[in-house]
């Protein structure tokens, strides 16, 4: 195995320094390193970041290749800057027993690029009658932790109980998707202004906070841990506050896409901003990025999700929720947090690599960078700007809610254990 | 002009008032003539493209387009490569190849005829769209209001029933706001879209107190349909709360007008004597659709008046 020599990478964005890589690991941080045999690389002006781990990624494999595979899923991921991603469970068929968990965590094992973890659905089929097999899933080779039924809520409320209390024998964590589907029967934006006008059907954003407010005191009553997917409202992070202040073992995530654009979207009626929860109002926005700067939302997680391109070039009542998120991701948490000063980059590291690692129990990712610890680190140009150019990306699908966007930043490199998965901005594999 | 006619808003004061002076032009011209037929449009194309029944609209635009001597296809969604699932881009592209002008598209989900505009070189005309809009039906009753009123400038318009699923009260609280007209919707609160506060309009929740006060009532149909769904607990408490019967019509001022886009739940919203009462507008309405769709075309493929 070869080793890397990064010269004059500002880690975390402090100052200059040299890593040393070797045999997986860091083997050393310091002034004017050398190693013969290392490759050099040259890092001025570049951050260096542990690599990014994403606790919220739909790889559509098995089912919906035509989407997206595993491979170009990974690819996609490895370009953002990721070096682990969680594949959610509502493929076809679902994740939702030990032996599909573990056909997706082969594949990614084959494509090679990040570590694919997988996300055990919580019922079976996602039907939200019954759980699956949540401790086989666990105690598979795919070693499941996170489990979601994401697209869709796990609405009764004792079953979401029983979840939650289930999957603390082996540490796991229920993702919820909070919507109150009672309250969204055929919903297809952010209900408000914007709604009444266009003659969409609203989603309302109780919906969201009703099933929070509902599973905070669920997890609290029975000392289970939470996690809240793609928190959309700022009643969502007002909520989030007051459970966290009362000791409530809860995590949340936030998406690019709802730190930056809004149900303005929606106006020219293109489905490409069509997604689940729905792009919210400027107000929710600004209040995302606070609960995500105080630490009240804990990570950022994609929800990257692709779809063909029948499935989005249709009537917007018609199209499929959701947008492609691993490839921008962290270019849009520097245009939304960074250069807004919210957030520093060690900020960035702990929200985007750091704790989504260790909400999902996670081994050798989010680690610090420092010698002895696993090489899993993005190397980022933050000064580089380019415009999102959809027929460029790595994903199989172009469903990209930035096309024609400039935004900041560019991954220059990613390595996952040593080896890289990305240099000078192309995917190695 | 615009282009295109998706919504009500595309229409200034200036081009509104155009399309109805427009309309009024066409009508006097017809008027007593033999042969109701204009040449302007001769060797021109306009496609019906209708992905929902409805009749009355699909033949208001086919006679405006005849009048007008355009070519007239209509391509309804049953029966052709639309219910095989071609999408509704695929079936754009091959009507533009196929020579069309103008689209007419009327389509149950709200931004189609949007979408389409982004698709074709040629006009697309909104002959309604899911709960969105319909701005043909808004302007037929602003040029309904005007010949029966003489103006539109002050008149207080209430506009009663299912607002939350209605394209007609969208297309008419934008369309009327231009054109200087005041309108209020009234409406249960169940039937009143979240962010109706953004609208130009007034809002109440009691139709009794509002009649006296105005000029024209317009109702909205409302689908029996929606108290399955709680929007109202039953046909009889809708119709005594908000139903337009003869008792509310006598407290009506004496010039006041009755208007109702169609088709109507006789006994439900409005009452079979109010309905066809002098007051009532709604068979003369069907006529200025006529007249009114003609100038839209004609603006629209034609240019302006001679
Ligand atoms: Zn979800």
């Amino acid at each position: 195995m070869s080793s890397y020599l990064i010269k004059g990478a500002r880690v975390l964005g402090g100052d200059p320094a040299d890593l040393l890589l070797r045999d997986g690991r860091i083997a050393a941080i310091g002034e004017s390193l050398s190693a013969t045999g290392a490759e050099v690389l040259d890092a001025t002006g570049l951050i260096a970041l542990p690599g990014l781990v994403d606790l919220h990624t739909h790889l559509r494999e098995p089912g919906r290749e035509d989407a997206e595979t595993v491979e170009t899923g990974s690819r996609a991921a490895a370009l953002g800057g990721f070096t682990a991603v969680h594949a959610m469970a509502n493929t076809d068929p679902v994740a939702d027993t030990a032996g599909v968990v573990e056909q997706v965590w082969r594949l990614g094992q084959e494509a090679g690029l990040v570590d694919v973890v997988p996300v055990g659905a919580v019922t079976v089929g996602l039907r939200g009658e019954r759980l699956a097999e949540l401790g086989a899933m666990a105690d598979s080779a795919a070693r499941v932790r996170v489990f979601s039924d994401d697209g869709i809520c796990v609405s009764d409320p004792a079953l979401m109980r029983r979840a939650l209390e289930y999957v603390k024998a082996f540490d796991g964590v229920v993702a919820q998707h909070a919507e109150e589907p009672r309250l969204t029967v055929g919903a297809q934006m952010h209900e408000g202004d914007r709604s009444a006008k266009l003659g969409l059907t609203g989603w309302p954003a109780a919906a969201e906070e009703a099933i929070i407010a509902r599973d905070v005191l669920l997890a609290q009553h029975v000392g289970a841990r939470l996690h809240v997917c793609h928190v959309s409202t700022a009643g969502s992070v007002e909520i989030l506050r007051w459970a966290k202040a009362r000791g409530v073992d809860v995590t949340a995530e936030v998406t690019p896409h709802h730190l930056l654009l809004t149900d303005a979207c929606a106006e020219g009626y293109d489905p490409v901003f069509k997604v689940n929860p729905p792009l919210r109002t400027d107000g929710d926005v600004t209040a995302l990025r606070h609960g995500l700067a105080d630490g009240t939302i804990d990570a950022v997680a994609t929800d990257h999700a692709p779809h063909a391109v029948e499935d989005k070039e249709c009537e917007w009542a018609q199209a499929r929720p959701g947008m492609l998120g691993l490839e921008q991701a962290l270019a849009i948490v520097q245009d939304t947090m960074v250069e807004t000063g919210l957030l520093d980059w060690a900020g960035v590291a702990d929200r985007m690599s750091v704790r989504p690692a260790a909400i999902a129990r996670l081994a050798g990712h989010g680690r610090p960078l420092a010698p002895g610890e696993p090489a899993n680190l993005v190397l980022l140009d933050p000064a580089a700007r380019s415009v999102v150019d959809p027929a460029a990306l790595a994903s199989r699908s172009r469903n990209s809610p930035y096309a024609g966007r400039e935004l900041p930043g560019r991954v220059v490199a990613t390595f996952l254990r040593g080896v890289p998965t990305v240099l000078d901005g192309k995917a190695q594999r | 002009m615009k282009r295109h006619l998706l919504e009500a808003g595309d229409l200034d004061r200036v081009d509104a008032t155009l399309v109805l002076d427009t309309a009024a032009q066409i009508e006097a011209a017809l008027t007593g003539r033999e042969v109701k037929k204009l040449p302007t449009l001769r060797g021109r194309t306009v496609v019906n493209l209708f992905y929902e029944d409805s009749t009355r609209t699909r033949i208001s635009f086919e006679l405006a387009a005849k009048r007008l001597s355009a070519d007239v296809i209509n391509f309804s969604a049953k029966g052709s490569s639309v219910s095989k699932g071609e999408s509704l881009k695929d079936t754009a592209l091959t009507l533009e190849a196929m020579g069309s002008d103008a689209i007419v598209i009327r389509h149950g989900a709200s931004g189609a005829p949007h979408q389409l505009a982004s698709w074709v070189r040629g006009s697309v005309v909104n002959a309604g769209d899911g709960t969105h809009e319909h701005p043909t039906q808004a302007l037929l009753d602003a040029y309904t209001i005007r010949r029966r009123l003489g103006r539109l400038e002050g008149v207080r318009v209430a506009i009663v029933g299912d607002v939350l699923h209605s394209r007609v009260a969208r297309s008419n609280v934008v369309l009327l706001h231009t054109l200087g007209a005041e309108v209020t919707l009234i409406a249960p609160p169940t039937l009143l879209p979240v962010g109706i506060g953004s609208w130009p309009a007034e809002v109440s929740y009691d139709l009794d107190a509002v009649l006296p006060k105005v000029d024209v009532v317009m109702m909205l149909r409302v689908q029996a349909e929606r108290m399955t769904a709680s929007f109202f607990p039953s046909a009889r408490e809708y119709s005594r709360r908000y139903g337009l019967d003869a008792r509310r019509m006598a407290v009506l001022g004496d010039e006041a007008i009755v208007m109702h886009p169609g088709p109507m739940n006789r006994g439900m919203e409005i009452a079979a004597d109010v309905a066809d009462s002098v007051r009532s507008t709604i068979v003369e309405q069907v006529g200025n659709g006529v007249s009114v769709r003609m100038a839209v075309l004609y603006l629209l493929l034609g240019g302006a008046p001679s």
